[in-house]
């Protein structure tokens, strides 16, 4: 199930601006409720509370079935992402490999569960499907930088995290 | 009007082009087993229990959404079509958590029906692994048990399309699909108005009432209580239902009997209050309309709709009338004036509204509910006509086979005026019968006012009181509700608005008799309910609320005028804006 953060919300004013812009514009038209949580995860990163309020006023739509088809469609994310974006490969060849192993030493690392943000908004978490770099299996990816063969055991977690911090 | 020639097993008929299957198929007496459907209101194919075969198509269609087409030919009881509803209806059962023996529904189940009906032989057949979901029991009126949910979302299309408020919704999909609210808020957080509706058409035990008779059987097996019972005017022509009566038969007398058979001390009806609201509300109109408003004057008898309203429509809070609902002044006048009159200490007294409502659940525990003083409850418990039902089952009592008995005195004489409190437009028209003999000081020789009798969702009257032309509205069900308050805010001008929260008024109330979808679908439930309250009144020898004789004389007594100070002390409340949490 999608996990709902509970960062605080840190939508600046120009964001706000974007977001009812094309709210105002296109919310009336029919079936714009996809778009427009389209267009506010675009803005935001992800959609917290206090967006999906504004995308079910700018669509007339009661905020449970907004939030309903946020639910439904795995594109959209209820957590942010954050300056770092880890994602660990979850493919046939990296869980082979342990990477599963690898992801609950990166939980309890960083003190979040997949699909989570730090609460200093640094480092997100989020399993991924195959990356095709099964040949490094098993690997993560930091941002654009790709870690492969890393040792299930996670002895060489600390190390990597620390380039970022 | 264009026909179409289509063939049901070998039949060959005529129906209305664009008719479903499902409707093509009663028509020539093929009863299609359905447990989604709920006619006008939820139909999306959903469950796949209402499968048929059509000649030339690979799937087997749903028949509540499928459309009839010329040529058209239908199989309904195909030993394919049997396998699939066979296969469908155990895959539901594969995530039902099945505890039929301890289960409220037991009995009254839809699904339970439709194993009977289906012979279903191994429950488990596709038992596998099982999402176990908390039981929400946040809010003080309803329990949600996603365990026992089928997920035919007929609770989600009445809070949406019936009262206009979609608090509730499906979340997640796939195998983790669940009916919750907005960020999977509790009940109790979000901003349900506890009107019951979702619970009245859930095929299953999904969605309760909280069921509070234990606390009741306490009360009743404690000697230093006295307890008093109160029932309120829709639910004489209801409870019968819950033991196999036919829709709309009065069981007034049976009801006594069976309440004062459970150890009630007294047995009196919210019939009286019913009346006692009239002489307040009629007042306060009148001042109103005198002083200048706030008006349009809305009514406050519906704790569903003043929740609404609490949430919703804040700015109309100072139009609701501050008159507490017939079930709280009740509570009020017995633990003051009749406490007093019979010596008895109002904290040995427990007062019981047997209620068609679970919103007034709610509204037991708002403040400003205490006329007896700080930490004194007008009204102890609010159970609904089911958890009444279910005692009287507790008690082994042969409900139909009660003698017919009378209320007790002196809170229990009522007359017709407060009986069609209990169906839309009853409320004003009661207040209508007082405040047209107040305004022209004339007697009403017509007691009928039939333009807001009926089962329109908006009814709107004028009115010719002396000099006074009054304009009226009557709405039941919030999404009328809601059209009414936007027609307000929009400049029409009204007077005066009864507003009920549940579609037909307290007779269609969220705690009346479960029907299952198959007496639903066929039968208009408030259009039988409510003719057997309106006989009722025609019957009453006393039909305005003002010549009830003990009404009076609890004003002499006690109350002093209509809207005097102490009435206003004991008989009136406050409300507050609520957050909108959806």
């Amino acid at each position: 199930m999608k996990r709902i953060s509970k960062l605080p919300f840190k939508g600046t004013a120009e964001q706000e601006q974007l977001l009812k812009a094309w709210l105002a514009e296109n919310g009336k038209k029919p079936g714009a409720s996809m778009a427009a949580l389209q267009k506010a995860q675009e803005i935001y990163g992800y959609l917290p509370i206090e967006v999906q309020r504004m995308v079910a006023e700018g669509v007339d739509r009661p905020l449970e079935e907004i939030y309903g088809i946020s639910t439904f469609y795995a594109q959209f994310s209820l957590s942010p992402k954050g300056k770092y974006k880890i994602a660990v490969c979850l493919g046939t060849a990296c869980y082979v490999k342990g990477s599963g192993k690898i992801l609950a030493k990166l939980e309890e690392k960083l003190g979040i569960k997949n699909g989570d943000c730090t609460e200093d908004g640094e480092f997100s978490l989020e399993a991924s499907r195959c990356i095709g770099a099964c040949g490094l299996a098993p690997v993560f990816t930091i941002n654009e930088d790709v870690y492969g063969r890393v040792k299930e055991d996670g002895s060489e977690l600390d190390g990597i995290l620390a380039k970022y911090k | 009007m264009s026909l179409v020639n289509i063939k049901i097993n070998g039949m060959p008929v005529q129906v209305e082009a664009g008719t479903s299957v499902l409707a093509a198929a009663r028509e020539v007496g093929i009863e299609i087993p359905t447990l989604c459907y709920l006619k006008d209101t939820n139909e999306i194919g959903a469950c796949r229990i209402c499968v048929v075969e059509v000649k030339g198509q690979k799937n087997l269609p749903a028949a509540c959404v499928t459309p009839v087409y010329e040529g058209m030919e239908i199989l309904t009881h195909s030993k394919r079509v049997f396998e699939a509803r066979r296969m469908n209806l155990e895959l539901i059962l594969s995530t039902h958590k099945k505890e039929c023996l301890s289960c409220m529904r037991s009995g009254n189940c839809e699904l339970q029906k439709m194993c009977k009906d289906f012979r279903i032989y191994d429950e488990n057949y596709y038992a596998g692994e099982n999402i176990q979901w908390p039981v929400d029991d946040s809010a003080v009126h309803m329990l949600r048990d996603n365990n026992k949910c089928v997920l035919c979302r007929r609770c989600v299309a009445v809070c949406e399309k019936v009262q206009g408020i979609s608090c509730i919704g499906a979340n997640e999909r796939g195998f983790e699909t669940h009916i919750g609210c907005a960020f999977e808020q509790t009940l109790g957080e979000s901003s349900c108005v506890s009107c019951g509706q979702c619970i009245t058409v859930c095929p299953t035990a999904a969605i309760t009432e909280r069921d509070q008779s234990k606390e009741v059987w306490r009360a009743l097996h404690d000697p230093n209580k006295v307890v008093i019972a109160q029932t309120a005017p829709s639910i004489r022509v209801t409870l019968g239902e819950a033991f196999g009566m036919p829709l709309g038969t009065n069981v007034e007398g049976k009801m006594v009997a069976a309440l004062r058979r459970l150890g009630f001390d007294k047995v009196f009806d919210t019939d009286f209050a019913a009346d006692l609201t009239i002489m307040e509300e009629a007042t306060e109109f009148v001042h109103r309309v005198k002083e200048g408003g706030p008006l349009p004057l809305i009514t406050s008898c519906s704790p569903g709709w003043v929740k609404y309203c609490e949430t919703f429509y804040p700015e109309f809070i100072p139009n609701i009338s501050s008159c507490k609902s017939p079930q709280q002044m009740f509570g009020a006048i017995t633990k003051t004036y009749y406490a007093e009159k019979m010596g008895i200490d109002p904290k040995d007294i427990f007062v019981v509204g047997i209620m068609p409502c679970t919103a007034k659940k709610f509204e037991v525990g708002r403040d400003d509910m205490c006329a007896a003083g700080e930490g004194i409850h007008d009204v102890d418990v609010a159970l609904t006509t089911r958890e009444l039902a279910r005692m009287i089952d507790r008690a082994n009592l042969y409900f139909p086979h009660l003698p017919d008995e009378e209320f007790d005195a002196p809170l229990g004489l009522s007359t017709g005026a407060a009986t069609i409190f209990g169906t839309t437009g009853g409320v004003m028209e009661a207040a209508l019968r007082t405040a047209a003999e107040w305004v022209t000081g004339e007697e009403l020789k017509e007691v009928d006012f039939t333009d807001v009798r009926g089962l329109e969702g908006v009814k709107k009257a004028t009115y010719k009181l002396g000099d006074l032309e009054l304009k009226v509205a009557v709405a039941s069900g919030l999404k009328n509700a809601k059209a009414v308050l936007e027609a307000v805010k929009a400049g029409e001008e009204i007077h005066f608005i009864e507003i009920m929260g549940c579609p037909g008024g307290c007779i269609n109330g969220g705690g009346q008799p479960i029907q299952p979808a198959t007496v639903r679908n066929f039968v208009d439930l408030v259009e039988k309910r409510a003719a057997a309250l309106y006989r009722d009144d025609a019957k009453d020898v006393i039909r305005k609320s003002h010549e009830n004789p003990d009404i009076k004389k609890l004003y002499e007594e006690y109350l002093g005028e209509p809207g005097s100070h102490k009435a206003h002390e004991i008989l009136h409340t406050t409300y507050v804006a609520r957050p909108n949490n959806y």
